[in-house]
């Protein structure tokens, strides 16, 4: 078959879109937006990387900054946001055995996100507005530096990612506890202890005292109790940044309509804490819990085993989400009028308590996949422990920035940039959810053949050196005094800035491979059939044998 | 006494090679795992709470190493209770650094040796950042400046040396060259910052 032929029809035959459910269609349409979105945060990423080595003359300062502020919006909202939603859509209905709540606010929540990650996009490209992620007081509110029209663009852009997010959380939520037609009401009680994890405590508690288990056969599985208590932080870090944005929201719309405020009415420092609550549940919370369960899941999906220590890991999870709440002054250690006891509590001593909750993850996914020994190296496995080894690294990496002695000088510098989160990022993250989209690829695809697994090769090994070459010389130059969010215009720290890049291009050549692998493989035809109406009328996951021919 | 420099080669060293420990381990643990040859052994439930009570050891264990071995932390705790020799008092506004009422300049700043100093800075509208660097750019200090709040960093130079200022933190593209050259000098020390003399960049 041609080269042509196989791009427009895919790999022997390609997707068959007719064959889809709705449930399969909108879970693809998030995870393929995700994927593209992924795409566009790569190639800005490049665009900053060029101009950390010698300043590009057609990015001038409001254009770089603005770049830097859209690049995790588009990277964390666009993009991972929508793959680990399109994923849970399917995985929660799939994991509990009965059908997703609402495709219809499923196919709402993806496109609200899409939408919304585009307009926050281009209040940036557009209008260069450029407070940054960390939208510190007043920044945003700067209307001497942006346009406020820009700005408006930008927080009308994010409200509707939280908005979308909302849609998820209910989705969520909702699939969990609601009972199907035709059966027997499901009892909440028991749903939400065990979603909540609370029987795994319980039963260590009754094994302690020797009484027999509290609950043998757990309501909920252990993913989808990584999945409900990671939403718990999700909806809490929508709330935060929604407040934010009605906040600055408030202040655009006054200085558009001429009654210009005073921003000194807002405390910056207590404006920063409430911000950093919020934020930090996503980086400190629904991250790692959503992880650790997407690391169980994976262990049991590719062993066929159960998880080593199902308690513990239970137990795990409802700390992490504690652990999670109380963590967010580690972003404050260079601010000085931050209580030092906040910094002491929160920002170093509960902070630690990361390695010790995304310590047992890693010990109990690594425990579970070398108890079934011998196992193939296959796509999801390889990625598997690529992801554990980017939170391996880049776990440590935050808790050494979390501390008052090194923080002082690490603190915005290359430092929290590179080792810490661009490594849990692409690295972690990243690579756990290619894992996950390696092990659903035959589900949602109703079977469709990969076009070449040299291409799938090239991936791993291109994004997980690129990822992690990029971190190292980033933390090297972050040694030498390096600051993010800084421009430097003498070549200081050049060399370091041409190792990163070309470890930076292998990232992003490593996800041009993969989407033409993919593209290949479904063919355009099947990938743009995604996004219309499903030909199946059901609400089951998968079709029907019969469906399927 | 311990350094920045001191700090960060220690950190090098130590980061390096649990990097490369990590990276070995999840090697040899991928070869393992697709080995047909030996079966798994059991992991028992104590070598897990052993492994766990490593990482709590760990965690805790770093803060108080530093505590322990970084001069600063201690100074930073104490600092309300340490009366300075001198206190130099900055303002920012419109991205700006303004002291004694002009904006700051080369050899605008010089600080005693192995003295407490204190520098306090007042942010009139945006969050900047405060941080002094050698003439190699690596960092000595840095602090937030926030509007509306108490910005206040301790500090005891034991070595001498001519040092730039720059803001540490983003205020807008405006901002972005908040740099300026060899405020600070120290003098009166036994011991020169080899890495910090004017003139050398290295």
């Amino acid at each position: 078959m041609s080269f042509f032929n196989t791009l427009i029809n895919g790999n022997e035959g390609g997707l068959k879109e007719e064959t889809l459910t709705p449930t399969q269609k909108v879970t693809l349409r998030a995870v393929i937006v995700g994927i593209l979105y992924y795409g566009l945060s790569a190639f800005e990423g490049m665009m900053m990387r060029a101009h950390a080595i010698s300043p590009l003359p057609m990015l001038d300062d409001s254009h770089y900054f603005s770049v830097m502020t859209v690049h995790p919006i588009v990277g964390i909202f666009g993009s991972t946001y929508l793959v680990v939603f399109g994923a849970f859509t399917f995985l929660v209905p799939y994991l509990m055995k009965k059908p997703l709540y609402s495709i219809k606010l499923a196919n709402y929540t993806w496109g609200f996100i899409a939408i919304g990650a585009l307009l926050a996009w281009l209040g940036g490209f557009i209008w260069h507005y450029a407070p940054l992620y960390t939208l510190y007081w007043p920044l945003p509110v700067d209307f001497s530096q942006y346009d406020a029209v820009g700005g408006l663009v930008f927080i009308v852009g994010v409200a509707l990612v939280m908005v979308g997010t909302l849609g998820f959380i209910y989705n969520i939520f909702a699939t969990v506890f609601y009972t199907e037609d035709g059966h027997e009401k499901r009892p909440v009680k028991p749903l939400l202890i065990s979603a909540l994890g609370i029987d795994g405590m319980l039963n260590i508690l009754y094994k302690m005292t020797g009484r027999e288990p509290y609950s043998k056969e757990p309501a909920v599985s252990l993913p989808v109790v990584a999945i409900f208590r990671g939403t718990i932080d999700t909806f809490l870090d929508a709330l935060v940044i929604l407040t934010c944005g009605i906040l600055i929201l408030v202040y655009i719309i006054g200085d558009l309509s001429g009654a210009t405020m005073d921003y000194t009415s807002v405390n910056a420092l207590l404006y920063k804490n409430f911000f950093w609550w919020g934020l930090d549940l996503i980086a400190d919370g629904l991250v790692l819990i959503y992880i650790a369960g997407s690391w169980y899941l994976l262990a049991m999906l590719i062993t066929g085993k159960k998880l080593f220590m199902q308690n513990i890991a239970r137990a795990a999870l409802l700390l992490e989400l504690i652990v999670s709440w109380a963590v967010w002054s580690h972003h404050l250690l260079a601010d000085q009028g931050q209580p030092n006891m906040m910094k002491l509590v929160s920002g170093e001593m509960v902070t630690a308590f990361e390695l010790v909750t995304q310590g047992i993850a890693i010990f109990i996914t690594l425990v579970t996949l070398w108890s079934a020994k011998p196992l193939k190296m296959s796509n999801e496995l390889k990625f598997l422990l690529g992801g554990i080894l980017g939170f391996m690294l880049a776990v440590p990496a935050g808790i050494i920035q979390a501390d008052m002695g090194l923080n002082r000088i690490l603190h915005n510098t290359q430092w929290v940039a590179g080792p810490h989160f661009h490594v849990a990022i692409l690295v972690g993250l990243t690579m756990t959810l290619y894992s996950a989209i390696y092990i659903l690829w035959p589900t949602l695809t109703n079977g469709v053949k990969l076009y070449s697994q040299k291409m799938a090769n090239y991936h791993f090994w291109a994004h997980l050196i690129g990822g992690i070459g990029m971190g190292a010389f980033m933390g090297m130059a972050a040694m030498d005094g390096m600051l993010r969010r800084t421009l430097y215009m003498e070549g200081e720290y050049q060399t370091y800035m041409i190792l990163a890049g070309i470890c930076g291009f292998l990232l992003l050549s490593a996800w041009v491979v993969f989407l033409v692998n993919v593209l290949m493989s479904v063919g355009v035809k099947g990938l743009l059939g995604v996004f219309s109406k499903s030909k199946i009328d059901t609400k089951d996951l998968v079709p029907s044998q019969e469906e399927n021919k | 006494m311990t350094d920045s420099v001191d700090v960060l080669n220690a950190l090098k060293i130590v980061y390096t090679i649990y990097t490369l420990s990590v990276i070995s381990l999840i090697g040899w643990f991928a070869l393992g795992l697709v080995n047909p040859k030996g079966k798994p052994r059991i992991v028992k439930p104590s070598t897990f709470y052993a492994y766990v009570g490593i990482l709590i050891t760990v965690g805790v264990a770093i803060h108080i190493v530093t505590f322990n071995k970084i001069p600063w932390v201690e100074i930073d705790f104490k600092r309300d209770s340490i009366q300075p020799a001198e206190v130099y008092k900055i303002e920012m506004k419109d991205h700006r650094y303004i002291f004694n009422g002009q904006d700051i300049k080369a050899g605008d700043i010089h600080i005693p040796c192995n003295e407490y100093v204190l520098f306090e800075v007042d942010s009139k509208d945006l969050t900047y950042g405060f941080g002094i660097f050698r003439q190699n750019n690596s960092m000595v200090l840095q602090m937030q400046v926030v509007p509306g709040n108490k910005n206040d960093l301790m500090w005891k130079f034991h070595k001498n040396g001519v040092y730039h200022l720059r803001s540490t933190e983003y205020s807008g593209p405006a901002g972005a060259h908040m740099y300026i050259k060899d405020v600070f000098e120290v003098s009166g020390c036994n011991e020169d910052d080899k890495y910090s003399q004017k003139g050398a960049d290295k």
